[in-house]
């Protein structure tokens, strides 16, 4: 019998070189290529040769109030949509479902789905629709005889937060359910019957059990949120004015609306430490796991 | 004595009934939950087959089928989801072979590379891609793949990859090793067993990685709007968006159409894959939206 030891590990390796040669020539290439040019004054307006300008792109972002203000944004938008909101309401939803029937549960639970599985423009449209002036949302405010306004003039980042949350929650609520599904009936019964109410089997049973879905899912969704642009382009544009203007976008709008690819990347390339320190927490919290 | 026993009985019929009271709560809080989900979906469920389409989410006063009728032109539709056809399905049978062959040296060879092979690939899976948007448009300039379908393929195929790789890997880890020792004992390579043995004992672990990495291409907007120029090659992600923005006074209706006809077929991939696998994409931890 041939042993599969006597391959030698230069053929075992062989069937990753299609992925490692892939992975290579468009992922770690550009990530290289993103460090090399934040340092340069590259731009789009066809100069023959770029030149090294050291930290220049990153002390003019750190000047520049359009990038503060883009932090700033980011950081309500990731706050608000991901942390606050898909985060909440899918363990809520995780929550209930556990405790519906059956036929809500299924009802709940493809509509939330349907939500999160449609493509990012239809979901933009969608919410773009929803938001507007002569939108639903309005209508169902002047019918409870609430005060109606412009969502996307007067609060952007609030309504392409609520974007985010409509589209995102799903995926949180799948981690949260099968986290859930994993806890022993015996635990929450025995807490009940010990008078343990809702708020406090919650805190002190729950969600210590699922910490570590906790973590996973937080940190999934920050990054996801981090990149999110299909959706705010759709609705918002990044406006009006810069008032919706995420990290993404401007990186956006410097490297093609103003040309200048250099700074673009420069902004980029901080966008993409944030997430790789996510990442790395990611894998740390992956690895006590498994 | 019969004290004891009498109160557990009264406790357990409160507590069902309790039980019973939470039941409903729960149904109500979860249908009014739903309810807000479902409100920007009926919108274009309705407005897609009303003829005075606005806004608003309403039941329309008559129905027409106008709206499809005036989407299902070449311009709009066919040309814009053949090229959404054409790229996600090449990009995804490019990442699920590349994948597929990577796994298998991953799950069925003990490597002391195997851990940080997939360590970095785990870590790959959670950049943020659209970070990298910018170096990559620079980059496919310079080395003239900007505007053309192949390298929005492979870039495509790429930023799938480490997912895909991660997903397959673990799915065949759930092939038993003794299947294919007959094979390699009647000398199949292991090209062989992989096709002829691991592959198809996998199925359902295949659709779901070649299902999910199709969704996430379909419904991506970012790289094909920075990586394609032409509008004759845009998919429909991008092409839509041209369609709503670009043309002042938009017909509402036909919007809902058009979203209606390029949303069907990701929602019936899911429901395909979904109800084979019970709980879909909720596989442990690491997944990724």
């Amino acid at each position: 019998m041939r042993r599969r030891g006597a391959l030698p590990g230069f053929a075992r390796a062989l069937p990753l070189a299609p992925a490692v040669v892939l992975l290579l020539l468009f992922l770690a290439g550009p990530i290289a290529y993103c460090v090399l040019i934040a340092f340069t004054d590259l731009q789009l307006t066809g100069q023959a040769h770029s030149s090294f300008v050291g930290f220049a792109n990153f002390r003019r972002a750190f000047g520049d109030p359009a990038f503060l203000n883009a932090v700033w944004l980011t950081l309500v938008f990731t706050v608000l949509s991901s942390i606050v909101g898909q985060n909440t309401l899918g363990l809520a939803l995780a929550a209930l479902m556990k405790r519906a029937s059956r036929p809500v549960r299924a009802v709940a639970g493809a509509v939330v789905v349907t939500a999160w599985v449609l493509p990012e423009v239809v979901a933009g449209f969608l919410l773009y629709a929803f938001f507007r002036r002569e939108g639903t949302l309005d209508a169902i405010l002047g019918w409870l005889q609430l005060p109606r306004q412009n969502w996307l003039y007067t609060l952007p980042i609030l309504a392409v937060s609520f974007a985010n949350v409509w589209r995102g929650t799903a995926f949180s609520m799948l981690v949260y359910s099968a986290a859930l599904d994993e806890i022993p009936a015996e635990i929450s019964e025995a807490a009940e019957v010990d008078g343990a109410g809702g708020w406090r089997r919650l805190w002190h049973i729950t969600l210590p059990m699922i910490r570590r879905s906790i973590g996973t899912n937080l940190m999934l969704n920050t990054l996801q949120t981090l990149s999110v642009f299909g959706l705010i382009w759709v609705m918002t544009r990044g406006g009006p004015g810069d008032r919706s203007q995420t990290l993404p976008l401007l990186m956006y709008e410097q490297a093609f609306q103003n040309s200048m690819i250099g700074y673009g990347t420069a902004v980029a390339l901080l966008l993409l430490l944030v997430g790789a320190l996510f990442s790395v927490g990611y894998l740390r919290l992956l690895r006590t796991e498994v | 004595m019969a004290h004891p026993h009498a109160h557990a009985r009264v406790s357990t019929r409160t507590r069902t009934r309790v039980r019973a009271v939470r039941r409903h709560i729960a149904d109500a809080c979860l249908l009014l939950l739903a309810a807000a989900f479902a409100l920007p979906l009926a919108w274009v469920v309705l407005a897609s087959v009303d003829p005075g389409a606005d806004l608003r989410v309403r039941v329309p006063e008559s129905l027409t089928l106008g709206n499809f009728r005036a989407v299902l032109t070449p311009e709009i539709t066919y040309t814009p989801l053949l090229n959404s056809l054409i790229l996600c399905g090449c990009a995804t049978a490019l990442t699920v072979g590349c994948a597929a062959l990577a796994a298998y040296p991953l799950s069925r060879f003990r490597s002391r590379l195997n851990r940080p092979f997939l360590l970095t690939i785990l870590f790959a899976t959670s950049l943020p891609i659209t970070a990298i948007m910018v170096p990559v448009y620079a980059l496919f300039v310079r080395v003239n793949l900007i505007d053309t379908l192949q390298g929005t393929i492979l870039f495509f195929a790429a930023t799938q990859l480490p997912f895909a790789i991660w997903l397959m890997k673990n799915f065949m880890d759930g092939v038993p090793k003794e299947l294919e020792e007959a094979a390699w004992t009647d000398g199949a390579s292991a090209l062989q067993s992989l096709l002829r043995i691991v592959l198809p004992l996998m199925g359902p672990g295949l659709a779901v990685v070649t299902v999910f990495s199709f969704v996430m291409m379909w419904g991506n907007f970012f790289v094909p709007f920075m990586l394609l120029l032409t509008p004759d090659r845009m998919p429909a992600s991008v092409s839509v968006n041209d369609f709503f923005g670009n043309r002042g006074m938009v017909a509402y209706g036909q919007l809902a159409a058009f979203s209606v006809i390029y949303s069907t077929p990701v929602i019936l991939l899911y429901v395909l894959v979904a109800r084979r696998l019970g709980n879909g994409f909720a596989l442990g931890g690491a997944v990724k939206g």
